[in-house]
């Protein structure tokens, strides 16, 4: 739990930190290609516990793959901070050189990856599962997916082939009302998505309220039936998402105060509640916060401090076999 | 003399024009996609419609483009008229066996018997460091196969005619828009995203280029951004007493092959721009026609610049040597003149 609130909080302070630094030489005219870090920017304040309820349960032996709004799953999942933000800022030193961005991180270390088509993600955590399978490990693979995406296709002939097989698969399902502008309302059947897994014959769970602790508790359950061999599961957390789908969004489609609301009942305050009535200290408390701002605070520096790419080396990475060339 | 003022018009509010004007002369048009409905459309190709027609023929859909776009394939064949969305081209692989399997072949195997009027509207082109997957133009992708028209217009004014016309066609078209020019309040404010629109409703044809500046020395065939670029580069190279002639290619497939040709017999060279990938591209092709039917006509070999080979990078200082400019066509117009 402590490790959770620390994670979480590191999340959100990541998170806020982006917003002001995306927010630089946007102005006066809000170009989204211009300033420090350009391109479509998902953040996801508010979607903590999702992530860090079941990255609670993983080694760095699990696959994790995330959709579009990756920063509190790949944050989670232990991927490592600066080189994930040398990325964002598109510099030299970043997981992907500068070529992949904010939705395309990639850090085969801690075996996580997104990206920024939707459901995309699904089949591939079905292949590493089917890997952990092969290799006969007890390593599971987790797919992270917005309720949106629980209407694609791939969602669909994901769990199928992965009850099918009984693969070590853990789906959750971050429900934070809206795909975009689409309320879940009109775009998915069923109220939650985990009634949806007695479709495929599997288990299913709901976490209703952003509840950190009632993540932990379900994910507990999902990933010891995933690492027994007992199957998939698809979780759905009720979350919510404090800002636009982009930055930029107008957010014409939703009310001005249902933010504000949410914002009352935040996880991160409704954990750090828990932990002083189990007896922490607010000194460890506050320690812990501050060594999770000075994480994120040094990543931030490291991704200011690093070179951009040199153009030409956009011609690189192409084929494995150029990479093997350099190192020569 | 012109007196009357002329009406402008941003990219998208185009585009709404002509969908707007086409449901209202015909029940059978109907719009859906994602974010399409109260949203505008995410690049506002739709903006407006929902407040005129409804959530009955402006559909908001879930993400299951495999299912609405087979869905749009599966109305147009009962006689409705469907437009479907899938905001960035991007997303098509996801739904390509109804695009390329389907929509594409369905007229040709009943032997012309059903016919699929149908528009496929989306968003393509780069610029604005959203990487791989947000990015391709894919204008070849499209146009290499056979049973879709596919339109990449350039102009507000081509944008709102060349929907209508889509709308009317009785068969399928991809109409391929380009994000920089909609004229979107969260993108680079360029000059050539707005521009004068009659208010009427008006159509342009899906098969014919434009020569949207004469020369004489030197043809540079462009595709909706790069034809901007072009021109700009054209602009340049007129100071130093060199006229390119450029022409906008508007219509992928099919191609207007007499516009281009009849450019060559008069200025001998050509240069041909793409915001697509460069193999097996569109320069290819045209390159190709150019060197079937006019290669006595040229005085020097053809040139083609287009994105190298290469998934489209993030970080700025690489997609910015990746994607062609007015600089770069500047230059290549420039090696080629020299090539005598
Ligand atoms: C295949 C595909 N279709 C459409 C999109 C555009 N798109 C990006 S995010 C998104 C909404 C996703 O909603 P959800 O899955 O609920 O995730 P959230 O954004 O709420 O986190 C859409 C439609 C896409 N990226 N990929």
């Amino acid at each position: 739990m402590k490790w959770m609130y620390e994670e979480m909080v590191k999340i959100r302070y990541y998170e806020d930190q982006m917003v002001e630094v995306y927010s630089e030489g946007k102005a006066p005219v809000f170009n989204i290609g211009a300033g420090t870090v350009p391109g479509e920017m998902h953040l996801a304040a508010g979607q903590e516990p999702a992530a860090v309820g079941i990255c609670a349960h993983l080694t760095k032996d699990d696959t994790v793959t995330a959709p579009h709004r990756p920063h509190h799953h790949a944050i989670a999942k232990g991927v490592d901070l600066k080189r994930m933000t040398a990325e964002i800022f598109g510099r030299e030193t970043g997981l992907g050189k500068g070529k992949g961005g904010h939705m395309h991180l990639f850090d085969p270390a801690v075996k996580f990856s997104c990206g920024g088509i939707v459901a995309a993600g699904l089949p591939h955590a079905v292949g590493a599962a089917m890997a952990a399978k092969m290799k006969g490990t007890d390593w599971i693979a987790v797919s992270f997916i917005g309720e949106g995406a629980a209407n694609a296709g791939a969602f669909h002939e994901s769990l199928n082939l992965a009850a099918l097989w009984n693969l070590p698969l853990i789906v959750v399902v971050e429900d934070n009302a809206y795909g975009i502008s689409v309320p879940k309302t009109s775009s998915t059947s069923v109220a939650s998505n985990d009634m949806r897994a007695g479709a495929y014959g599997i288990a299913g769970a709901y976490v209703k309220d952003n509840d950190p602790i009632a993540m932990y508790k379900a994910s507990e359950e999902a990933v010891s039936r995933a690492r027994d061999g007992q199957g998939p599961t698809i979780i759905e957390i009720e979350t919510h998402r404090y800002l636009g789908h982009f930055q930029g969004d107008p957010e014409l489609y939703r009310d001005k105060e249902e933010v504000p609301g949410l914002r009352k009942q935040d996880p991160i305050l409704k954990l750090k509640k828990q932990l002083q009535a189990d007896g922490i200290a607010d000194t460890e408390l506050e320690e812990m916060e501050q060594l999770a701002k000075k994480a994120v605070d040094e990543a931030y520096q490291f991704a200011r401090d690093s070179d951009f790419p040199k153009p030409e080396a956009a011609l690189q990475d192409v084929f494995t076999s150029e990479m093997t060339k350099e190192v020569e | 003399m012109e007196t009357a003022k002329k009406r402008m018009l941003s990219g998208n509010k185009a585009m709404a024009e002509a969908i707007s004007q086409e449901m209202k002369r015909d029940p059978n048009v109907f719009v859906l996609g994602e974010d399409i409905g109260v949203y505008g459309g995410i690049f506002g190709s739709t903006q407006g419609l929902m407040e005129t027609y409804g959530p009955d023929r402006v559909l908001d859909t879930p993400i299951s483009e495999t299912a609405f776009i087979g869905a749009a394939i599966g109305a147009a064949a009962e006689g409705m008229r469907p437009i479907a969305e899938l905001m960035f081209v991007d997303f098509f692989g996801v739904c390509m066996d109804q695009i390329y399997n389907h929509m594409a072949k369905i007229p040709y195997m009943s032997g012309g018997n059903v016919r699929l009027p149908m528009v496929l509207m989306t968003a393509v082109g780069g610029g604005y460091n959203d990487a791989a997957q947000h990015s391709q133009t894919l204008y070849a992708t499209f146009a290499h196969m056979p049973g879709m028209k596919v339109v990449a217009p350039s102009t507000p004014y081509d944008l709102k005619g060349m929907m209508t016309s889509a709308i009317r066609d009785d068969n399928p078209v991809v109409f391929m828009f380009h994000k920089s020019l909609q004229g979107l309040g969260w993108m680079d404010q360029l000059d050539e995203s707005v521009g004068s629109v009659p208010e009427e409703a008006y159509t342009v044809p899906l098969n014919e280029a434009k020569v949207v500046r004469e020369g004489k020395d030197v043809t540079i065939v462009g595709i909706q951004m790069m034809t901007h670029y072009a021109v700009k580069a054209a602009e340049k190279l007129a100071e130093e007493g060199i006229e390119a002639e450029v022409i906008d290619l508007r219509s992928l497939a099919p191609i207007d092959k007499k516009t281009i040709l009849a450019s060559l017999k008069k200025t001998h060279r050509l240069l041909v721009v793409d915001e697509d990938y460069l193999s097996y591209g569109m320069t290819a092709e045209i390159a190709a026609i150019a060197a079937e039917e006019a290669l006595y006509d040229l005085e020097a070999p053809v040139r083609r610049l287009a994105l190298p080979d290469v998934p489209i990078p993030y970080s700025s200082p690489l997609e910015d040597f990746v994607i062609p400019g007015a600089e770069q066509i500047y230059e290549e117009v420039k090696k080629l003149l020299d090539e005598n």
